[in-house]
């Protein structure tokens, strides 16, 4: 942490309450914001009055022995990374920063995790605890800063990939991992077919495999772990051996990668890992070991629906496209009433990002 | 206090079935319930009703209207259909081996035992998951798993017996989730019946889902949300090799601070347990598995993963040990070895058992430098309550697991007991833990809930309890309080009041 980032830290949640406040007397909604680096992306539009959460920001706790962290939503991802680095720690779920905007906040709204989630898991997976305020503008804490705690219901990880719309939140515990000693990342020239099945019986194999994507006919495999394990795979597993700089982690995570260039819709699939490649929809990225595939370009919804449902998964339209209209695939009446129940549950009078996550939630 | 308690809960179960009765409603229910089950697999009589009157935690018990074993998934949506028609409770019922009643039957309703769906449906060995019903015990999925190497992570104690289905309901844990997590962390999709018997699958075969994150708020939600049909869990592939490092200490603190320098020096075990002089003791009488026993505490420590990795790992936690004070260290040559090693650890409860009439199994989390502090006020508390207490945990997790020793025939021991556990959560909760970390709330840590939570949070559970089961049926009087403040607004049924 710099001095200036010091100083910048702050507890504004009082303020926070004071505008969901305010606007639940004026009947008016709620967008939050902080970085801005996913407003295109993830959700739907969302037309309401902004409540920019930024400045309630800094790192409140940071015990090294018992890997874990906590900070207010705001602070910037950069900074979390910068604290845990000191120690030789990382966040498992190496989350794309987004060229520094991206918060933690947003970062767990969103559900956002890098290439090593099949492995070490989703921010969803490592989130400990949350302080959030919900639409009736009350402070919550759920979870804690232990490994361990099925007291009440999990909704600290009831908020990843909730975009906000049941609370905003204020402060989150997470677990923390090592830094790996060692990384190497493997090449081989493949099709996508002989990608995905290769993935998959890597994954299968007691070995530190840490990333697996596909791209252009290439399949990268990543190692991390004691180097002596990292070393002694990598001879076993044979492929050409990249330097990490020439490794595309870095591109894949933050979406720089080429393939993520351009305007043209861009369509995630989260599917089951060994499900057959489809080249129905053009060239694909394939990620997370074959659970987690992109696509680009227009297409049918209803195809692309299809596609997912027979790949045991479902599809999103992430970024670009029509924003006006849902993102996601329709739910089940079942689905529906319940995601709205559990909505009200938390925001009796829809004030929070209305519309972001379904239309009609 | 539970002594009197079972006496009213006979007496109102009396009332409930004489008012039930009257109305005619116990007898449409059975008459119902035969309707759609085998005769077999409906049981009304007392008698025949015992075997399902508690679970692990047995000082908590009652007998339902009845207890239904259906033998497959139409049956169960047939009881929860009735069920809600005539608005009777369902206490869902896995292999009744939890620890916090939370399967103890309703006076006023009906028992879902499922352990009679029992199938591995399918197992997928380049996808790595299998999907089974939620009867199917814990240790069965990966012994199916086994021929294709790999295996189920989360391994609860009770594993050879306790049920996925059960592991959901509690987020169940083990001696492995420091490394591997636990039941939310490795569970992928499940099927639902809601307490209509509406059918809801959530999940999904890839790593996320499109809505609200439903597989994280039903893992732990003790059956007040939903009944569990059918799970798909991931598997891991079996490490190449575990090895484990025991290690004896003078001082309850050498052994805390030697749980912290392991976690610092960069090294996650697969496993890291904490046993105390008392249950050390015990647990060597009873599985002679060489463990030294005039130590303090000692440490259970696990590396799996490649060979190069745990030969790597051992020496640098054999070296940190030692650098910390350690009086004994003995590191498993083979399987036989470790297996006996951990053979005392698996049997230290009963071997416990065997040197009391009763134990009170506690569960507090704490952070993972506050081990021995908190290990010290439990010992100052067994002094002040006079009741001896053994202590074997997760202490990687900072998961206690405190054994108070007592006699369940001895009411003022009773009392003496509960009394040394609430503190135990307290003390648990004031160190920044919470009031359990792996076996549930259930009936039994119902009263504790406010000195975890505000009122608002407390709010906040009930809403989300109301969203999936307004009329209060699934699982009533556990998990979470019903507020009183709440019930002025609300026309709360008399079965889920609780002073």
């Amino acid at each position: 942490m710099t001095e200036r980032d010091v100083a910048n830290n702050s507890d504004r949640s009082e303020d926070i309450i004071a505008a969901l406040g305010e606007a639940r007397t004026r009947h008016s909604a709620l967008y939050i914001t902080a970085g801005g680096s996913k407003r295109e992306m993830v959700g739907r539009h969302c037309d309401a009055v902004e409540l920019d959460v930024s400045a309630h920001r800094g790192i409140i706790d940071h015990q090294p022995g018992e890997l874990v962290i906590t900070a207010r939503a705001g602070t910037p991802l950069t900074e979390v990374a910068a604290a845990l680095g000191e120690h030789q720690q990382i966040l498992p779920f190496e989350p794309p920063v987004f060229g520094g905007k991206a918060t933690l906040g947003g970062t767990l709204a969103c559900n956002l995790s890098g290439p090593a989630r099949p492995w070490r898991g989703a921010i969803r997976d490592m989130v400990l605890g949350v302080q959030m305020i919900n639409g009736r503008g009350e402070r919550l804490n759920f979870g804690g800063r232990v490994m361990k705690n099925v007291a009440g219901y999990d909704v600290s990880r009831l908020q990843a990939g909730a975009l906000g719309t049941l609370g905003v939140l204020t402060e989150i515990s997470l677990k923390v991992l090592p830094r790996p000693q060692k990384t190497l990342t493997l090449r081989y020239a493949l099709s996508a077919e002989q990608a995905v099945q290769t993935m998959n019986e890597r994954a299968g194999e007691p070995k530190p495999l840490s990333g697996a994507f596909w791209v252009d006919g290439e399949l990268y495999l990543r190692l991390s772990g004691a180097a002596s394990a990292v070393d002694s795979t990598a001879r076993q597993w044979g492929g050409e051996a990249l330097d990490d700089d020439q490794a595309p982690w870095d591109q894949l995570r933050e979406m720089t990668h080429p393939f993520f260039g351009g305007d043209t819709p861009l369509w995630r699939f989260s599917v089951q890992s060994s499900a057959r490649p489809t080249a129905e929809f053009g060239a694909a990225l394939i990620d997370w070991a074959g659970a987690q595939r992109w696509v680009r370009g227009e297409h049918p919804r209803a195809q692309l629906q299809r596609a997912a449902l027979d790949a045991g998964g479902h599809v999103t339209l992430f970024r670009g496209g029509d924003r006006g209209g849902d993102v996601r695939p329709p739910l089940t009446p079942v689905e529906r009433r319940l995601q709205q129940h559990l909505k009200k549950a938390f925001d009796p009078d829809a004030i929070l990002n209305p519309g972001r996550l379904y239309s009609w939630l | 206090m539970t002594i009197a308690r079972r006496t009213e809960d006979e007496d109102m179960q009396v009332n409930n079935a004489e008012r039930l009765s009257a109305s005619g409603t116990r007898e449409a229910l059975i008459r119902r319930l035969r309707d759609c089950l085998p005769a077999d697999c409906v049981i009304e009589n007392s008698e025949s009703q015992r075997p399902y009157e508690c679970d692990a935690l047995t000082i908590y018990r009652d007998l339902p209207l009845a207890v239904v074993l259906p033998q497959n998934v139409q049956q169960v949506e047939d009881v929860l259909r009735i069920c809600h028609t005539l608005d009777v409770p369902v206490v869902a019922r896995g292999a009744g081996t939890g620890l916090c009643a939370g399967a103890m039957p309703h006076p006023e309703g009906v028992l879902l035992a499922l352990g009679k769906l029992d199938r591995i449906l399918e197992i997928d060995p380049l996808a790595r998951t299998a999907r089974v019903e939620p009867g199917v015990s814990n240790l069965s999925i990966s012994e199916a798993a086994a021929r294709h190497g790999l295996y189920y992570a989360p391994d609860p104690s009770s594993q050879v017996a306790c049920s996925i289905g059960g592991n959901v309901s509690e987020n169940s844990g083990g001696v492995h989730c420091l490394k591997y997590g636990l039941t939310v962390h490795n569970i992928l999709a499940m099927n639902i019946l809601t307490v209509a018997g509406e059918a809801l699958a959530i999940g999904s075969l890839g790593l996320d889902s499109p809505g609200y994150d439903l597989m994280a708020l039903f893992t732990g939600s003790e059956g007040l949300l939903g009944i569990v049909t059918e799970v798909t869990v991931r598997l891991l592939p079996a490490p190449e090799i575990a090895r484990v490092v025991m290690a004896g200490f003078d001082s309850i603190d050498a052994a805390g601070n030697a749980v912290g320098a392991v976690i610092a020096a960069g090294i996650i075990p697969a496993g890291l347990e904490m046993m105390d002089r008392l249950a050390v003791r015990a647990a060597e009488d009873f599985a002679h598995a060489g463990y030294p026993r005039d130590a303090a505490a000692i440490l259970l420590c696990e590396m799996d993963g490649t060979r190069e990795e745990v030969a790597e790992h051992v020496d640098r936690v054999v070296q940190l040990f030692r650098e910390l004070g350690a009086t004994s260290l003995t590191v498993s040559a083979d399987e036989h070895q470790r297996a006996l090693l951990w053979k005392g650890r698996k049997s230290a409860f009963p071997a416990v058992g065997r040197i009391a009439p009763d134990y009170y199994c506690m569960d507090g989390t704490i952070p993972r430098g506050q081990v021995a502090y908190v290990l010290n006020e439990i010992y100052r508390l067994s002094k002040q309550y006079g009741l001896p207490v053994a202590n074997v945990f997760h202490a990687g997790d900072g998961n206690l697991h405190p054994l108070i020793l007592f006699d369940a025939s001895d009411p003022e021991q009773v009392r003496q007991a509960e009394s040394f556990g609430a503190d135990i959560l307290d003390l648990s909760v004031r160190v920044g833990g919470c009031l359990t970390g792996e076996h549930g709330v259930g009936v039994e840590k119902l009263r504790k809930m406010p000195s975890q939570f505000s009122p608002h949070e407390l709010i906040q559970f009930e809403d989300i309890k109301y969203a999936f089961d307004p009329a209060l049926n699934l699982n009533p009087g556990k998990g979470i309080p019903i507020l009183k403040r709440c019930q002025e607004y609300r026309a709360l049924p008399d079965r889920h009041r609780h002073d």
